[in-house]
């Protein structure tokens, strides 16, 4: 479904991406792994368009979307989670999911605002309520609800784990798994890797801005030793 | 005390045109981040489309309304021209250049004007239905500013309506936040931009076909306007339109009691009630510090000394100027030496924005301070032409320091707004503290000592101090409180966290670059002769501006090839009809072709020509 090609992207003129390349499959979920300033960050940005890759494919459902603007990536169906959760803390949760709402699409899984409330309650108690004072993990269920009003068929979640209570996180889990069985793929960066191997089909390791590994967590576990290189463990 | 109800009516009144203007500057810049010059342009455009639908159409009470509506959308589509031709492609430059570009537009919306309309004032008929006063409480008032004390506040709701019901309000809500996650979701940003800018567009329009009945239209309501805008959305804080509201009301109020008191002090009084919110309230009254900073910012070059080629470049150049009085052509030494005295002004703004990041619009109150001290310690203390020449300075940085105390408190546009309200105060005192400064006449008959009156002798003169000065710049530039000053600017957390007193240094680099200016001042006020109000004015310290970016904020030499580039422009345009025009599309073809300015282009191309030695 997304396949990335020999991406090379810059900040200034630092290198930051060398030519990384991975693939997610329809409703598969791929963990991206690295420690911080990785380039795991950069990796998403890139595909969605808001950093702008130098050179390199990013193909989406058989369309090179590199470089084009992050509206009508979006618009393809690509869903981004960003890290710092960035909700618009002035506006309402409500206001919020009506900023990321889009026409329901049919090749998309259906996520209506009710389905959203079931799905984080907290979120339904809260609706009138501006995002700013809400809670870390609050905030970040709203920008992955948020995303998802735009009914995408793939979810860039980008580090979805960090800065929140180990309670959440076990939330979160259960939500990964449910947008899957909904039927979407997710590219899932993450530091934390007891939690992407519980989310996640596969992982894809990346270091200094280089994929080192790319494979099941099996292999991973066989050989503990590329985990102790690259991640925090 | 019904006199003084009146007169808070009145004040309400005047409190509800300044609201529309101002919120929809204030939408404008929430969205766009463009600080918009040509805001004023809008209104006053409003006022004259107004102006001849009324008349050609006189069509009663109807005709009267729907006019003034008609203009408005008139205006907005105006606006959303100038969105879509000039300010869509300059969204990833600097602010600066955005707020030029829109100075580009005032310029040529003057020309524009003054072609359709003429220069003379037009007096519009008073609205049909409202044209009596009413007596409220033994007083007279006008019906009309009844109308618009209803509908300001109307206004006010319909934009909350829109903002709070709709999903453009939301949409736009959410863009003054965050704009680049907006476009993550899947918003076009291009269609929110042109729109807000329209909605902004006619409520400048409305503002000024509502005006009509009340004022005459003349070509002078754009730059009348914009400062008291400016000032309105600053204190409401910027984006926020019940700030908006807020602060127009506070201003218009006080305005119309303060002139009670002390008739004088319309001039002054928003400057310094902007100045006193915010020293208390740093983003105005309903922003916050996200409204701060505009668009996107790019990571600057390090400075470099000079190379062999500049060392070539700069000693021909120095070579040339020395050389000049050899012609013995009085107009060409005169042009010179204002080239020289535009030189160290441009360069004294660069220290301080360039250097220091922090960005001046009011610039020209040191560069006038300098100007006027020479020019009254000659004519009152008595002092020859080089301890005046001293004496200017000093005082540029005395008035420096105590502007700066405050404005080194904030950053980013609200630290510009308040050198703007710091130079409109300073221009609002000379101009009415008529028996020191002359007011409007000026003071007249500063010459050069005999010694140095020569053309070449003067000239010479002002090569060494501006020369001298400009060395001296550049050292400092290169200094380590350079580097201080350089790193603040880059980034003022780590530069605090490495244990530097960033704002005593950016205190020190506001009052040394004020100084600067009133070195050039000096210089000015005895080749000119005279000083007179208008070298403190916005209009000049925008001409600062436009003189750092035609030549490029990245590079030292930038200030110095913008500022010939200015004179010389100037110099041949003003000569034509209709120069404004032509003035104003130089601006713009420069802004669109070179965003980096002259040097920054000049530089582009050099390196395009010889890649190989760029990548070496």
């Amino acid at each position: 479904m997304l396949e990335v090609e020999a991406l090379n992207t810059f900040y200034g003129r630092a290198h930051i991406l060398r030519d990384v390349a991975l693939t997610v499959g329809g409703n598969e979920v791929v963990a991206l792994l690295g420690r911080n300033g990785a380039g795991k960050s950069t990796t998403m940005k890139s595909i969605m368009g808001l950093a702008r890759p130098r050179s390199g494919r990013v193909v989406f459902d058989g369309a090179d979307i590199a470089g084009a603007p992050p509206f009508r990536i979006c618009r393809q169906g690509l869903g981004y989670v960003p890290e710092d959760r960035r909700v618009f803390a002035a506006l309402t949760v409500e206001e919020n999911l009506e900023v990321g709402r889009r026409p329901p699409r049919e090749d998309a899984p259906q996520f209506p605002i009710d389905a959203l409330y079931q799905l984080f309650p907290n979120l339904a108690e809260r609706r009138r309520q501006a995002a700013g004072r809400l809670s870390g993990g609050e905030q970040q269920m709203l920008t992955i609800a948020r995303t998802l009003m735009g009914n995408p068929r793939l979810l860039l979640l980008d580090e979805p784990s960090e800065g929140i209570a180990p309670r959440i996180v076990e939330e979160l889990a259960g939500v990964i798994a449910g947008l899957k069985r909904q039927g979407l793929a997710v590219l899932l960066s993450e530091q934390n890797l007891h939690f992407a191997r519980l989310v996640s089909d596969r992982a894809v390791i990346i270091e200094k801005g280089e994929v080192r590994f790319a494979g099941p967590f099996a292999t991973l576990e066989a050989n503990p030793e590329i985990a102790q290189a690259y991640l925090v463990v | 005390m019904s006199f003084y109800f009146a007169q808070l009516l009145t004040g309400l009144a005047n409190a509800s045109s300044l609201f529309l203007i101002a919120s929809g500057l204030s939408i404008i810049f929430g969205v766009t981040r463009v600080v918009n010059f040509a805001h004023g342009s809008l209104y006053m455009l409003g006022a004259y489309l107004s102006y001849t639908l009324i008349t050609t159409l006189d069509l009663g009470i109807l005709g009267f309304w729907g006019s003034v509506v008609a203009a408005a959308a008139i205006v907005a589509v105006i606006g959303g021209a100038i969105e879509v031709l000039v300010l869509r492609r300059i969204y990833r430059s600097p602010e600066l250049f955005q707020l030029v570009a829109t100075f580009g537009v005032v310029l040529i919306v003057q020309d524009v004007a003054l072609a359709i309309w003429g220069p003379a004032d037009m007096l519009g008929p008073r609205a049909p239905g409202l044209s009596r006063a009413v007596r409220i409480f033994g007083e007279p008032i006008p019906q009309y500013d009844l109308a618009l004390i209803v509908i300001g506040p109307l206004v006010l709701g319909l934009i909350l309506l829109l903002f709070n019901r709709t999903r453009w309000g939301i949409l736009v809500r959410a863009a003054t936040e965050d704009r680049a996650m907006v476009g993550a979701l899947g918003v076009n940003q291009r269609f929110l931009f042109t729109s807000a800018f329209m909605v902004g567009s006619f409520l400048a329009g409305l503002g000024g076909a509502l005006q009509v009945p009340r004022e005459s239209v003349s070509l002078l309501m754009d730059m009348s306007i914009i400062g008291e805008a400016f000032v309105v959305v600053v204190i409401g804080g910027m984006g926020s339109v019940t700030g908006a509201f807020a602060a127009a009301i506070i201003i218009s109020v006080a305005n119309a009691f303060g002139v009670l008191v002390f008739p004088q002090i319309s001039m002054v009084l928003p400057f310094l009630v902007m100045a006193v919110v915010l020293v208390v309230r740093p983003y105005g009254l309903f922003g916050t510090a996200a409204s701060a900073h505009g668009g996107a910012t790019v990571p600057e070059a390090p400075l470099r000394p000079l190379s062999k080629v500049g060392i070539v470049v700069a000693t021909a150049l120095f070579a040339f100027l020395l050389a000049a009085p050899a012609q013995d052509d009085t107009f060409i030494l005169v042009l010179l030496t204002d080239v020289l005295i535009a030189m160290l002004f441009a360069a004294s703004l660069h220290f301080l924005m360039g250097i220091g990041g922090m960005v001046s619009f009011g610039h020209a109150a040191y560069f006038g301070l300098g100007a006027y001290a020479a020019a009254i310690a000659v004519r009152d203390l008595g002092l020859p032409m080089l301890p005046a020449m001293v004496f200017g300075p000093v005082m540029a940085a005395l008035g420096a320091l105590v502007f700066g105390w405050f404005c080194v408190r904030l950053s980013g546009v609200y630290l510009a707004m308040l050198t703007l309200a710091a130079a409109q105060i300073l221009w609002g005192v000379t101009f009415q503290w008529q028996w020191l400064t002359g007011g409007d006449d000026g003071i007249l008959g500063i010459w050069p000592a005999r010694w140095a009156s020569g053309n070449a002798t003067f000239y010479y003169l002002a090569l060494a101090i501006c020369g001298g000065a400009l060395v001296l710049i550049r050292q400092l530039a290169h200094s380590p409180f350079g580097f201080v000053l350089r790193g603040g600017r880059d980034s003022p957390v780590r530069a605090e966290a490495i244990g530097i007193d960033l704002r005593a240094h950016q205190w020190l680099g506001f009052t040394i670059a004020g100084a600067f200016a009133g070195v050039a001042g000096v210089v000015f006020v005895f080749s000119k002769g005279s000083v007179f109000p208008e070298t403190l004015a916005i209009g000049h310290s925008i001409d600062g501006l436009i003189m750092v970016l035609l030549g490029g904020v990245q590079a030292l030499a930038g200030p110095l090839v913008g500022a010939a580039a200015f004179v010389l422009i100037e110099d041949w345009v003003t000569r034509l009809e209709y120069w404004r025009f032509i003035f104003g599309a130089i601006i713009l073809v420069i802004v669109l072709v070179a965003p980096d300015g002259i040097a920054g282009g000049l530089g582009r191309l050099w390196r395009l020509v010889r890649p190989a030695r760029a990548a070496a």
